[in-house]
């Protein structure tokens, strides 16, 4: 985080759906800050809301999805308010934009990738014809394809996983947003070229100072990328701090099982730690903490009372009850205690 | 390891796909190794390294062209007797990677987890498939009453105990699991590894781990291969592996593994394998140290 100016402020959301006549809490009541120039990653297991979070910065709900309450304030503009398509047009791809998950279902097979890639670049930029295409050349050199002359009249089909994230990077890179929502950007690929694309996107963030939010259940590639990180779990932030305070001084029960689970704090022979049970029900009422019953060591209160947030640095806030001065002293597990600081 | 006994032997094997009218795509490309019995073997490469059809090639889905697979004493490739293959349809089983594709929708529990002894009819009663499809179920931390159950009222996590569950009732020696936690969510993969080794334990099985996740392979196996492009680059036993990896392409691999820890993170150097500069010169799989073999070209 270079500076403390905020570009988004997110307020009490509560995003709802309706499923077959029932009505399910995607996100309960989230408040986050989003500072110009950082990296946050937003860390979650599925269907913990941590892609409808983000999507509603764009207006991209699904159709039976809404708003309830609260408030996405982005350049004096309250987009929770937004109504009309018209509305979200200038701010979807223009201001923030995304880079999809799937890069084999998120192009079109039918056109070429320069012309998918010029589509955005005429859009937002106004450029047209060969003006158009110089710049589209430049992006996806920019990207790292290499021959992008040769590369602009090819279609998907001819491009391998990596370079069609790069191409999916490039449209939305084309559009000169200030946000750049990452939505698991490597889920899908290898390693090696997943440590590539992660490289390029750290690049791209520099050079067109981009503010990135990634959204991902791996840890390895939070560590990565992030300069803070928010733990999203049950449709809650629970847990928000930089990214050397979440990994070395969690203080969630489910943030330390979540890295306590991971196998490279595993002894061989030794089974791992393992969260029990799933995740809640949505479609009830949450009351409390949402992991409490998951969470062998709960107090009562976590079964009776959300608790707040609990602020350990200015930069680092908790919402567990354990970190109430009346609570008991709760020691976080051993492994984590071994993991850090590059030791591991 | 506990034993030295093989159980798995795999030599010079080759296995290759037509595509299209002329052209012959070799996707295993003279792969040997051994499997013990009682062991976890890891079999860790990128997609399309061919890792995954040596597995097809093990349980008879993938034709081999070329090269033998021996299964406890006996040749299983190529053209083998009914009973031969009734006996290996038992004894090898697999475990898929994505549990929400892998199970039939319009099948009950109690159809899935049996069909397996529905093909061999490996049981004399009623009242023993059931028996047997309960006890799978309770192996797995199921309940026996899910059998009535349809896959889509499970979650990813129960529905690969359901897969994995189908896999022992045949009481095999020898599993197959191809990626089974990738498709996991991270609080429940820890909950299926734990249960795939203990019920290596319990019965004795020795696995094939397919995977391209290396701290998994790093955290359950016992001895590790890399597969590059068809070929098997290095193997060795799994910490001798990640302390002292010898090829370069296992280098690029370990150097590009995510770890969970920003300061280290933000320190890393990876390792780009370039395989085109060495390419054309001999190849030799030589053993550099007990039980550590690599592909090195001279």
């Amino acid at each position: 985080m270079n500076n403390n100016k905020k570009i988004l402020s997110v307020e009490d959301l509560v995003i709802k759906f309706r499923l077959r006549g029932n009505i399910l809490t995607a996100i309960r009541g989230v408040n986050l800050d989003i500072f110009e120039g950082e990296s946050l990653a937003i860390v979650g297991e599925s269907g913990s809301g941590k892609s409808v979070f983000t999507k509603s910065f764009m207006g991209l709900l699904d159709k039976n999805g809404w708003i309830d309450s609260g408030n996405i304030i982005y350049k004096n503009n309250n987009l929770a308010k937004f109504s009309t398509e018209d509305q979200w047009l200038k701010i979807r791809g223009k201001e923030i934009a995304m880079v999809f998950q799937d890069p084999m279902t998120a192009l079109n097979p039918l056109k070429t990738i320069g012309k998918q890639v010029k589509e955005s670049v005429e859009l937002h930029q106004g450029l047209k014809g060969k003006d158009a295409k110089d710049q589209v050349i430049r992006i996806l050199e920019d990207v790292g394809i290499s021959h992008p002359e040769k590369r602009y009249n090819q279609y998907a089909h001819e491009f391998s996983g990596g370079m069609r994230q790069r191409v999916v990077i490039a449209i939305a890179i084309a559009c000169r947003p200030n946000i750049l929502i990452c939505d698991e950007p490597t889920t899908a690929l290898d390693v090696t070229i997943q440590a590539q694309i992660l490289k390029l996107l750290k690049d791209l963030k520099r050079k067109y100072s981009l503010t990135t939010i990634y959204i991902t259940h791996d840890l390895g590639v939070v560590a990565n990328v992030a300069d803070r990180i928010a733990v999203m779990y049950a449709g809650d932030i629970i847990e928000v701090g930089l990214s050397e305070e979440v990994f070395y001084n969690p203080q969630h029960p489910y943030t330390w099982a979540l890295l306590s689970s991971l196998p490279q704090l595993g002894t061989k022979g030794e089974p791992l730690y393992s969260i029990k049970g799933t995740p809640p029900n949505l479609f009830n009422k949450i009351k409390g903490d949402a992991f409490a019953p998951r969470n062998p060591k709960a107090l009562e209160i976590d079964f009776i009372e959300k608790p707040p947030y609990f602020e350990i640095t200015p930069t680092h806030k908790v919402k567990t009850w354990l970190l109430d001065p009346r609570a008991p002293k709760v020691e976080p597990p051993k492994s984590i205690k071994n993991m850090g600081r590059g030791k591991l | 390891m506990k034993s030295k006994e093989v159980l798995l032997d795999i030599r010079n094997l080759e296995v290759q796909f037509q595509m299209g009218r002329k052209n012959i795509f070799t996707a295993v490309d003279d792969v040997s190794f051994q499997i013990y019995k009682g062991e976890t073997f890891g079999l860790v490469g990128e997609s399309g390294s061919g890792k995954t059809t040596i597995g097809r090639a093990i349980i008879r889905i993938n034709e081999v062209s070329h090269g033998e697979i021996i299964f406890d004493g006996k040749k299983i490739s190529g053209k083998i007797s009914r009973d031969l293959d009734k006996e290996v349809t038992k004894n090898i089983q697999m475990i898929f990677q994505d549990p929400m594709a892998s199970l039939n929708e319009r099948a009950k529990v109690d159809y899935i987890v049996s069909e397996g002894l529905y093909n061999l009819k490996n049981y004399t009663s009623e009242e023993e498939r059931k028996e047997k499809v309960a006890n799978a179920l309770l192996d797995v931390g199921l309940l026996p009453e899910f059998a009535s159950r349809f896959p889509h009222e499970f979650s990813g996590g129960q529905r690969q105990r359901i897969g994995i569950a189908r896999a022992l009732i045949m009481e095999p020696k020898f599993i197959i699991a191809d990626e089974p936690i990738s498709a996991l969510d991270v609080s429940i993969r820890a909950q299926v590894l734990n249960l795939l080794l203990e019920l290596q334990k319990k019965k004795n099985f020795t696995y094939l781990f397919i995977a391209h996740d290396l701290s998994i392979v790093r955290y359950i196996a016992d001895r590790v291969a890399v597969i590059h492009k068809g070929k098997i680059v290095e193997l060795a036993e799994t910490e001798q592996l990640f302390t002292n990896p010898i090829h370069p392409y296992t280098k690029s691999l370990l150097s590009a593994i995510p770890y969970p820890d920003p300061i280290k993170e933000k320190n890393k150097k990876i390792l780009v394998y370039k395989p085109n500069l060495i390419e054309k010169s001999e190849e030799n799989w030589v053993e550099i140290e007990q039980g550590h073999f690599v592909l090195i070209n001279e």
